[in-house]
């Protein structure tokens, strides 16, 4: 009950009065009053005209402006007809249940409404910004770039910006999903809508409220009910054609056998019925609304899909095309192996290099001194870079070097080469080989799981592109599970592949990338997905899906959850139908009464919206 | 050029299917879509007839539903 608007609850209680008069009333038509038609007609106008008031006025209203054959006209006219038959218990019942039905739908889409907004609970109601001096509480719109904010532990960072002062942690669960909290500290970009937990932050805000992280993914949320699927669009032109077609078909099966049987009350009776029938709601209402459910499913998981029509889309996926570095792959370079020679410990080898490499700006450089950490490194004396080669130094009077096979053989050093793919670094101590370091980008794990229940859902065939070469691409596709590679590609040569596989009609094509150059080719696949696009605006503005975090699970996961809104949408379809075609043809035989017709239209609608509503309890494992 | 307005008192799915389809009528509307859910209208269309064009597809609203209205933005 608390949840009801002013106008559901008045609604509710009319529908309670009319209920009970309609009940004392039809005691009264057994008992006392039968056959005195004078009498009844104006007491059961009474609990008619509590409840049916507004949808007798609306029905009018819209006939004077032409706006004829909606619901409002079939229920006036099926109403009045049963009164004309004398049949005032039914008249008053259908117009009761109907308004039932009606009280139902608001209640469940507002729900349902309430359910998705809570979900994008996220938006930032204030900032408190630094000006003359003062920490000021203002509205987020009115707070500039480069303005000093304040956020206190527990608060929504208001604005995306860089950290000046302070150090927390940070809850991206709303924006990512990922609910293990983020160390940040001085220097750390943050975006907005996450939550400070621990400490007090000062921050400089780098963007405008309208274009912060969360404004984004707000506009996002809230256009995707916007674009609306193929079903949709069907169920809205069949609706259409529908009602009046019903409404000529009722006129029909009153006038011809009226006038061949002599016999025009049973068969007004009949066509009543048709109309009762006939209204479209449960369709119109439950096909978007398991959409609209879907949609918010799927951002509960972390998936942002820019409308029905792709969340339709993405229930079809034949092809996956996967863009490499960033999306399969950590797209980070980190020490995969370290092999050192047979007299030498890892703990030393490591040493050594990391003293080598300590100046060095080199991606290698940086994966090694990450992997070191904080270990002791000797003193290394005269560092010199041996440009394509590698650096070479001095330990303890010792020449050390590290770098690659040409540096080694150079000086003459034998080397054991690496079985895994990468960069390596050799190491040597005088003429002695130490070991070596392999630096690679590793497999998302996730990425091997999200290809096998690819795999399982149907996918027909996945395509990895890269521009890396060849060798290192079909490693990588091997140990995933891709069936293609296409290696050694410019960023302009990937939107040629995906048209290239566009060309084929093979089906449905997916794309997913992380949004770094790959916008074009977002914007060309079928479906194109942004991974882990937070904070990056020209993917969130190109893709048809965002996923909030880089996890490659993601995909079959909105899979399944369009397939699901898709199986909830062909069930309402067949259920709703098969119910109304079957009344209509017992109705046509007189195998029916009004009763059970009502029961029919605003049970059917019911339960497809109860069946709609699942959409949005769908969980993923 | 595209705007987004919200609606209220937008009450059932048909009618919001009636506004669209009338309001994809009006010319100069290039695009329109009316979301039940959202209680939104998308507008697209030419720019310089704008008050125009709106004005018709607010009409075109009232027309269908007269108790739902366009909220100014």
């Amino acid at each position: 009950m608390k949840h009801l608007t002013e106008k559901q609850r008045k609604t509710l209680l009319r529908i309670l009065a009319s209920g009970v008069l309609l009940g004392i009333l039809m005691i009264l038509r057994a008992t006392v009053l039968p056959d005195r038609w004078y009498l009844q007609l104006p007491l059961f106008l009474i609990p008619y005209g509590i409840v049916g008031w507004d949808v007798l006025y609306k029905a009018a209203r819209n006939i004077r402006r032409g706006q004829v054959f909606d619901e409002t006209f079939l229920m006036a006219i099926a109403t009045i007809g049963a009164f004309c038959i004398a049949e005032y218990p039914e008249a008053v019942f259908v117009m009761l249940f109907y308004q039932l039905g009606e009280l139902f739908q608001s209640v469940a889409v507002g729900k349902s409404r309430r359910s998705i907004a809570s979900l994008m609970d996220i938006r930032p109601e204030e900032a408190r910004c630094l000006r003359d001096g003062e920490w000021e509480v203002i509205a987020p719109d009115d707070v500039e770039i480069g303005e000093r904010i304040l956020v206190r532990p527990g608060e929504k960072i208001p604005l995306d910006g860089v950290v000046e002062s302070g150090e927390s942690e940070l809850n991206l669960s709303s924006l990512t999903g990922e609910s293990l909290p983020k160390p940040i500290g001085v220097g750390k970009d943050v975006y907005s809508g996450s939550v400070n937990l621990d400490g007090v932050l000062e921050i400089r805000v780098t963007k405008r409220y309208e274009d912060s992280t969360v404004a984004k993914i707000l506009e996002l949320v809230e256009n995707s009910a916007l674009s609306k699927s193929r079903a949709q669009n069907a169920v809205e032109k069949f609706a259409k054609w529908y009602t009046p077609s019903v409404v000529i078909g009722a006129f029909l099966l009153f006038l011809i056998p009226s006038i061949i049987t002599k016999d025009p009350l049973t068969w007004l009776y009949s066509a009543l019925i048709f109309l009762v029938v006939s209204c479209p709601c449960a369709l119109v209402i439950s096909v978007p609304l398991s959409y609209f459910g879907g949609l918010g499913c799927a951002s509960k998981h972390g998936i942002l899909i820019k409308g029905a029509n792709y969340l339709e889309a993405l229930s079809n996926v034949d092809i996956v095309v996967f863009d490499k570095t960033g999306t399969l792959t950590e797209g980070k370079f980190r020490v995969s192996a370290i092999h050192p020679a047979s007299d030498v410990t890892p703990q030393r080898l490591l040493q050594i290099a990391a003293a080598l490499e300590q100046n060095s700006n080199h991606p290698v450089a940086k994966s090694i001194l990450e992997e070191a950490g904080e270990i002791s490194k000797p003193t290394v004396e005269g560092l010199k870079e041996v440009p394509g080669r590698g650096i070479s130094g001095e330990i303890s009077g010792r020449l050390v070097l590290a770098g690659n096979r040409r540096l080694m053989e150079e000086h003459g050093i034998k080397v054991a080469v690496p079985s895994e793919l990468g960069s390596v670094v050799y190491l040597a101590e005088g003429n002695s080989f130490l070991g070596s370091i392999v630096i690679s980008d590793q497999v998302k794990e996730s990425a091997v799981f999200a290809l096998s229940d690819l795999k399982k859902l149907g996918v027909r065939k996945s395509v990895m592109l890269t521009g890396d070469s060849a060798a290192v691409a079909d490693r990588v596709a091997k140990v995933i599970g891709i069936d293609e590679v296409r290696a050694d590609l410019l960023p302009t040569d990937k939107v040629k592949q995906v048209e290239g596989l566009l060309a084929l009609k093979e089906g449905t094509l997916l794309f997913a990338g992380d949004g770094v150059n790959d916008a074009p080719v977002l914007a060309r696949a079928d479906v194109g997905v942004a991974m882990g696009a937070v904070g990056s605006d020209a993917a969130i503005e190109a893709a048809d899906v965002v996923l909030m975090d880089d996890d490659p699970e993601k995909i079959p996961s909105a899979i399944r959850i369009s397939r699901f809104t898709r199986s909830i949408v062909r069930q309402n379809i067949a259920f709703a139908l098969g119910v109304k075609f079957l009344f209509l043809a017992l109705s046509a035989f007189h195998l029916t009464n009004l009763w059970m017709a009502t029961f029919a239209d605003v049970g059917v609608a019911v339960i497809a919206i109860l069946n709609a509503m699942r959409t949005l309890g769908y969980k993923e494992k | 050029m595209k705007r987004i307005y919200n609606l209220e008192n937008l009450d059932c799915a048909n009618c919001a299917a009636k506004m669209e389809a009338k309001i994809k009528k009006i010319p100069g509307v290039t695009a329109a879509s009316v979301s039940f859910f959202a209680q939104k209208l998308v507008l697209e269309g030419d720019e310089n007839r704008w008050e125009e064009i709106l004005d018709a597809a607010k009409n075109a609203i009232s027309s269908v539903d007269a108790d739902c209205k366009v909220l100014a933005k």
